[in-house]
């Protein structure tokens, strides 16, 4: 499978509608392919993600989803994502449905639907006031007759990820915080996955997880695509801009401004990297 | 005369000064993360750090600022995925103790982290459970950090997003809550804070233990162990 631009594979693999899952658990968050799904103004899809950040809240603000499957959505040490509040308590842009889970059953979710099962089963759910506002349901063990929660498989249209390596070939490698990535590529009817670097030859790292070529469609070189979020051994948290996210979302116009100068007047990620580093001297 | 020491410390110590040395720790970011590190280079050495995003044992230098930062992953004893830290570990009942916080809590210990005002028309939409649910009933004890206010204890929850069966402690910036016969009593107040503060402070008739008694202040040892954890990132 053939390394290929990333505005090529949005184009070709996501479509309106569509399920999707941008994965990744605070690290190797793909903001790049996110700004792509914007750029080619994709509408009415389902995001799905444990932890909807800024990139979401940036699609939610955009317009570009009308539900969202999720189990925690904030900014991480910071606060709210404005975008996605005003999305759910106004409307704004567009009213938006919510699924909500728990990070248990989310990642139970992905995980059935990684084995293609149609639901995933757990301990879980009990009381509270979620189940009766989210799609679980409760399954009775049929040897110890334990009352269990039974959630259903996420099988997204796209899956998209973000991961250190590729080889030429297209096959995958990411280390560190690995989160549900694997999971979410292989739940994924499709998937792309953006890489910082090509090398000749995958080292396998302690922990990494490998990916091989064959079970993704898309491998994308995007260089820098997962920040502000960090790729282990490559750069860090820009913690100082989900920092700045609060006061740059907080206001419509505000937001609107910085996606058009930042995301929908550049063409890709190198001119997005550069008009971030016009406003940061 | 100002306090030698801020609100937020005088909680971090009191939580800290709980851990039992050894305990495998849930640990979220804010001041359970302050917490549970402090506890780490102070009354506790041995007890295991346990983040939500797979890292197991981590031992950071600096506080992060998110639960997946990359320093909790270098300083770990192992690094797992999230279907795995939700399975193996949380519902394979390994982890001792959880922190939790929220923006509402119940006379029970019951939690709200999910929306104020109306699910489907909230007034504002908190971020959600996240793992709380599954936290609240997998682990042992669960403890609960949350500044006393009549706005977060309040009488009636606007959405229960975790269950109270196993919270046995309270740390608030104005004493400790325990449950007593199924209700959350004032046990302690830190110093200088009068019982009836804390009462004013809550949404519904607050009980007061008849041997209330109050936190010791924070140790020069502790303050100082508490203010070396730099946050990542911060200025």
């Amino acid at each position: 499978m053939p390394i290929i631009p990333l505005n090529e594979a949005v184009r070709e693999l996501v479509r309106d509608g569509d399920v999707v899952a941008l994965e990744g658990f605070t690290h190797l968050i793909p903001h790049a392919a996110g700004h792509e799904l914007i750029r080619q103004g994709r509408r009415d899809l389902t995001l799905v993600r444990m932890t909807p950040d800024v990139v979401y809240d940036q699609l939610i603000g955009m317009g570009c989803a009308r539900k969202l499957v999720f189990s925690w959505g904030g900014n991480p040490g910071v606060g709210s994502l404005h975008r996605l509040r005003d999305a759910v308590e106004h409307g704004w842009p567009e009213p938006l449905d919510l699924e909500e889970h728990s990070h248990a059953g989310m990642a139970a979710a992905y995980a059935a639907g990684a084995a293609h099962l149609p639901f995933a089963v757990l301990r879980g759910y009990q009381g509270g006031d979620l189940p009766a506002r989210t799609r679980v349901e409760t399954i009775t063990c049929p040897f110890t007759g334990e009352e269990l929660a039974a959630v259903p498989a996420h099988r997204p249209d796209v899956g998209i990820v973000h991961a250190q390596q590729a080889d030429r070939q297209g096959n995958v490698q990411l280390w560190g915080i690995s989160g549900v990535q694997k999971e979410t590529v292989l739940a994924s009817a499709r998937s792309i996955v953006t890489v910082e670097e090509v090398v000749g030859e995958l080292e396998l790292r302690p922990g990494g997880i490998v990916l091989p070529a064959w079970v993704v469609d898309a491998v994308c070189l995007a260089p820098g695509g997962a920040h502000p979020s960090y790729a282990h051994g490559y750069y860090e948290r820009d913690n100082a801009f989900y920092v700045a996210w609060d006061a740059i979302s907080r206001d419509r116009d505000c937001f609107r401004a910085w996606m058009q100068g930042h995301v929908l007047d550049t063409a890709d990620l190198s001119e997005y990297q550069a008009s971030l580093a016009a406003v940061s001297v | 005369m100002t306090s030698a020491y801020t609100a937020d410390e005088m909680m971090a110590v009191e939580a800290a000064r709980r851990i039992p040395d050894g305990a495998v720790c849930f640990v979220g970011i804010g001041l359970p993360s302050l917490a549970a590190n402090l506890a780490r280079r102070t009354s506790a050495p041995n007890c295991v750090l346990v983040y939500e995003s797979g890292t197991i044992g981590a031992k950071p230098e600096e506080l992060p600022l998110s639960i997946g930062d990359g320093e909790l992953a270098e300083t770990a004893d192992a690094v797992v995925s999230v279907p795995e830290m939700f399975a193996y570990w949380l519902q394979g009942g390994r982890i001792d103790l959880g922190f939790l916080g929220a923006a509402q809590i119940d006379r029970h210990g019951n939690l709200n982290s999910t929306v104020i005002g109306p699910y489907d028309s909230p007034t504002v939409r908190l971020p959600g459970g996240g793992g709380a649910p599954e936290i609240a009933l997998g682990v042992r004890d669960v403890f609960v950090m949350l500044r006393h206010s009549r706005r977060a204890f309040v009488t009636a929850l606007d959405f229960t997003t975790s269950l109270g069966d196993r919270v046995r402690v309270v740390v608030t910036d104005l004493g400790i809550l325990e449950p007593v016969d199924g209700e959350l009593t004032l046990v302690a107040v830190h110093p200088g804070t009068r019982a009836d503060t804390a009462r004013e402070a809550t949404g519904w008739e607050l009980r007061v233990a008849p041997d209330l008694h109050e936190t010791k202040p924070p140790t020069t040892d502790e303050l100082a162990a508490l203010r070396g954890l730099r946050t990542k990132g911060a200025s």
